[in-house]
């Protein structure tokens, strides 16, 4: 990659001049974390930090960086895939120890925070667990299996959005929507019941809170397929955040782009779902109040229905999982709520 | 004099009922304690006649006496300055007899260490002890004593007579006592290995029962000045020594008396005295009534204008030879080494000397070795109860940079003519305040230096590190950018390596 080896030249040429090697990126202490209405995600403002070898305390830090871009440049120019973990033993091999998982993690953020690019581009993924079903015709560009196609409908269970999903072409598709789904088991519910026919949608389960490559799939379904994106979570705190990351990215991806959809729908389950559906609730405990009032004070929650959402929350201290339609019978959930909030989030 | 109407018990006799006041109190104590006196009057022996002491110590295995306790025969051979013939059966056949009655610095103070090891060894063995004497002349005397214990009185056994045609001057005491080596015989190592310590001038040689060899051998023929006798000061006298000044005293008049028997007490002094205790110049001393007595005591200690003692009768080590001493036994990476100025407590002159020592031979046991020394003799037991011991707890060492985490030793010496010692035992040292401050502000000099010493390492080790991140890091910065940047030879870093130990140095 053209960036990492210009990264390689700027340190190579410095060092060739007898000077201490230095960088400059921009700072990610939470002082320089801002929220951008226009682009609608979190950016990192005007305050960078300089790396240099000449402070003591920067040199193990510094070296790390340079390893870490060396061995990105490795697997990209060998066309090979890694993890996050496996960047932390590798180190190892190098003599390049980490303290820990953490402080390896640290330093493949600053790297993505240098060259602007997420770490997905240099070829290091996290560990896959979200999937993707539906009518999409996929062609892979991973070695070995270039030009093959793939329908991502050949398979029940679903496709891992892996490194060699997310970096395949979009061919063809019928789908007119994408439905994100926070959990498993209403994912599979939804491919029994033919929710990707019936409503002419890609599904996607999330997982829990979405991986960075599942953000970023979406976003790509979203913009190069042009059709909107419905997502459906638990109805508390948690799964209202889950939306919201998808929609609008995380502090701690300011330093990236392209990791949001910022016109997908929260469709659902809302407060007032709960309320109107007469759903079989438990109480919101002390962590989801405060949760609460943490997301009160969240630039991303501006938008009135967002509000209105949270104050409901606060109003019944109650909530629901998905599941908890099931009392009105397993299909009730797809014949019935999910038409009417298809509908309703439009 | 207290007439007693009891029945009168000789001093050989009390010794013999209360050995546990002088260390006597079980057989390992009772070895080491014999071993010590022994060696201590063997050193003053040389030292008196300035000769650097060569003293060899034989311990050998005679017998079992008990389940726990042997019969050992102890010699101990010196180099002194022998003993006149007429002397040696009351040296050391009559306690309380002796040569260490006058005010000087030595080492024992009661003249009473050594024949109560020969007490010891006659009460538990029953045999005589053979003492050797040649002062340089045409013969040499050997004598076979024992101690007729209710008269003390030395009983002569057997008299010997050599010619000594080789000159030889020097005693040895030979005698057997019961004890427990085995049990005792750490300690002794110890006592050995301090003794050489703060005497390097000295030669000490020791065979064990086991036959091993211990040897400390002299690495300096240089000696401290030897202490001068003086008067007692009046600051330090009591009704017992004024009653007995007067029983001996040739003067007939109080200004004469005062003059002649005390210590900074001149012509103008004495007059100022008589006149602020209201007593007529020419009173005679054997007049005065024991009231009188007891105030001329109290005026002694209440007049503000004697000077204190000179302490010419002291012989304190001195900082080089100190040095000595702990360079010949601990071998330390850095020691300091202090001398303080004389100062006097109740009328009593003592010069402290401090030392303390990081690193090389000092073993790390989480925790600071302290030696402490007075008048030249090592203090091994009851530590705690030291007043050195509390000071040095007492101090803020963090402070200086030091933890006991780390190998140090510290000494303290305290020489004087009367040593304040807690106990006949001579263990360890009173808690007087005009001695703890002499000790305090004494470690404080030496804790200044070894912490300007510790800065200096912690500077060495921080820019070592420091270079250490550098040389490890550079290359790799190097080798990694070269593969990034798709070069083939690697940039050139000695330089910034050279540049970076420039930075240190400047920095220092």
């Amino acid at each position: 990659m053209e960036s990492l080896g210009n990264l390689g030249t700027k340190i190579y040429d410095q060092l060739d001049n007898g000077q201490f090697p230095s960088i400059y990126m921009p700072s990610r202490s939470t002082e320089n974390i801002m929220y951008d209405k226009q682009l609608r995600q979190f950016i990192l403002g005007e305050r960078s930090v300089r790396r240099s070898v000449r402070n003591i305390r920067h040199v193990k830090p510094f070296t790390q960086l340079t390893w870490a871009a060396f061995f990105s440049n490795e697997l990209t120019t060998q066309r090979k895939t890694s993890t996050l973990r496996d960047v932390y033993y590798s180190a190892q091999a190098y003599e390049m120890t980490f303290q820990d998982q953490q402080e390896s993690n640290n330093i493949i953020t600053d790297l993505e925070t240098i060259l602007g690019v997420s770490r997905e581009d240099f070829n290091i993924f996290p560990e896959e667990r979200s999937a993707v079903f539906g009518d999409l015709t996929i062609e892979y560009t991973v070695p070995g299996y270039e030009g093959k196609r793939l329908n991502l409908d050949s398979h029940p269970d679903g496709v891992l959005i892996g490194p060699a999903l997310t970096s395949s072409e979009f061919v063809k598709t019928t789908a007119d929507k994408v439905i994100a789904i926070e959990k498993g088991g209403l994912f599979t519910r939804f491919i029994e019941e033919s929710v990707h026919k019936k409503y002419n949608a890609l599904l996607v389960l999330t997982a829990g809170q979405a991986p960075r490559a599942t953000r970023h799939f979406i976003r790509r379904l979203n913009q190069e397929l042009s059709i909107p994106v419905y997502i459906f979570t638990d109805g508390d705190p948690w799964g209202m955040h889950i939306a919201m990351v998808i929609i609008s990215g995380s502090a701690n991806a300011a330093h990236l782009r392209e990791l949001n959809t910022p016109d997908a729908k929260w469709s659902g389950v809302w407060a007032t779902d709960i309320v109107n559906y007469k759903l079989p609730t438990d109480p919101l405990d002390e962590v989801d109040m405060k949760r609460l009032t943490e997301l009160q004070r969240d630039p991303r929650y501006v938008d009135p229905l967002w509000r209105r959402e949270i104050k409901t929350f606060m109003k019944i201290k109650r909530k629901a999982e998905q599941e908890a339609f099931s009392r009105y019978g397993l299909t009730y959930i797809v014949d019935e709520y999910l038409p009417a909030k298809l509908e309703e989030t439009k | 004099m207290a007439q007693t109407t009891f029945e009168e018990i000789s001093a050989a006799d009390f010794f013999y009922r209360n050995r546990d006041i002088a260390g006597f109190t079980n057989p390992s104590r009772a070895i080491f304690v014999a071993i010590r006196e022994l060696i201590e009057n063997a050193l003053d022996a040389a030292e008196s006649a300035k000769i650097p002491p060569s003293i060899y110590v034989r311990l050998s295995f005679e017998g079992e006496a008990s389940a726990e306790t042997q019969i050992y025969k102890l010699m101990v051979a010196d180099n002194g300055t022998g003993i006149d013939p007429r002397h040696i059966p009351s040296a050391f056949g009559q306690i309380l007899y002796g040569s260490k009655y006058k005010l000087k610095q030595q080492r024992g103070t009661f003249g009473l260490g050594g024949k109560m090891a020969l007490l010891y060894g006659q009460i538990t063995t029953h045999q005589p002890a053979t003492i050797t004497s040649g002062t340089g002349l045409a013969k040499i005397y050997m004598y076979k004593l024992m101690i007729d214990i209710q008269k003390n009185r030395p009983l002569i056994i057997d008299r010997k007579v050599q010619i000594n045609k080789d000159q030889w001057r020097g005693t040895v005491v030979e005698f057997s006592l019961e004890g427990d080596y085995l049990r005792a015989m750490p300690k002794i190592l110890d006592y050995f290995k301090q003794t050489a310590m703060v005497n390097p001038y000295a030669n000490l040689t020791f065979v064990d029962p086991k036959g091993r060899l211990y040897r400390f051998t002299r690495i300096t023929k240089e000696m401290p000045q030897p202490p001068k006798e003086t008067l007692p000061h009046p600051y330090g006298v009591d009704v017992e020594l004024l009653q007995r000044l007067i029983q001996v005293t040739p003067y007939h008049n109080m200004r004469e008396f005062l003059r002649n028997h005390f210590h900074r007490v001149g012509e103008i002094t004495a007059q100022k005295f008589l006149e602020f205790a209201s007593i007529g110049p020419s009173k005679n001393p054997k007049k005065l009534s024991h009231e009188e007595i007891v105030r001329l005591m109290h005026n002694l200690k209440k007049f503000k204008d004697f000077l204190p003692p000179d302490a010419s009768c002291l012989s304190p080590l001195g900082e080089e030879l100190l040095k000595v001493g702990i360079q010949k036994e601990l071998n330390p990476e850095f020691m300091a080494v202090h001398q303080r100025k004389p100062a006097t407590y109740s009328g009593h002159p003592f010069i402290i000397e401090v030392g303390v020592a990081y690193g090389g031979e000092i073993p790390k046991t989480g925790n600071f070795i302290i030696y402490r020394f007075a008048n030249r003799i090592p203090l091994l037991y009851d530590e705690a109860s030291d007043v050195s011991v509390r000071v040095i707890s007492a101090m803020n060492w963090r402070r200086y940079k030091v933890t006991p985490e780390m190998p140090i030793a510290i000494l303290v010496h305290i020489c004087s003519t009367k040593v304040p010692y807690k106990t006949v035992g001579k263990e360890f040292i009173a808690d007087r305040p005009e001695v703890r401050k002499e000790i305090a502000n004494g470690l404080r000099e030496v804790a200044r230096q070894i912490q300007h010493f510790m800065s200096r390492q912690e500077h060495v080790d921080r820019e070592r590190k420091r270079l250490g991140v550098f040389s490890k890091y550079l290359p790799k910065i190097a080798q990694f950018s070269t593969s990034l940047a798709g070069k083939e030879k690697q940039p050139d870093i000695e330089k910034l390596l050279t540049s970076v130990k420039k930075y240190g140095a400047e920095e220092a």
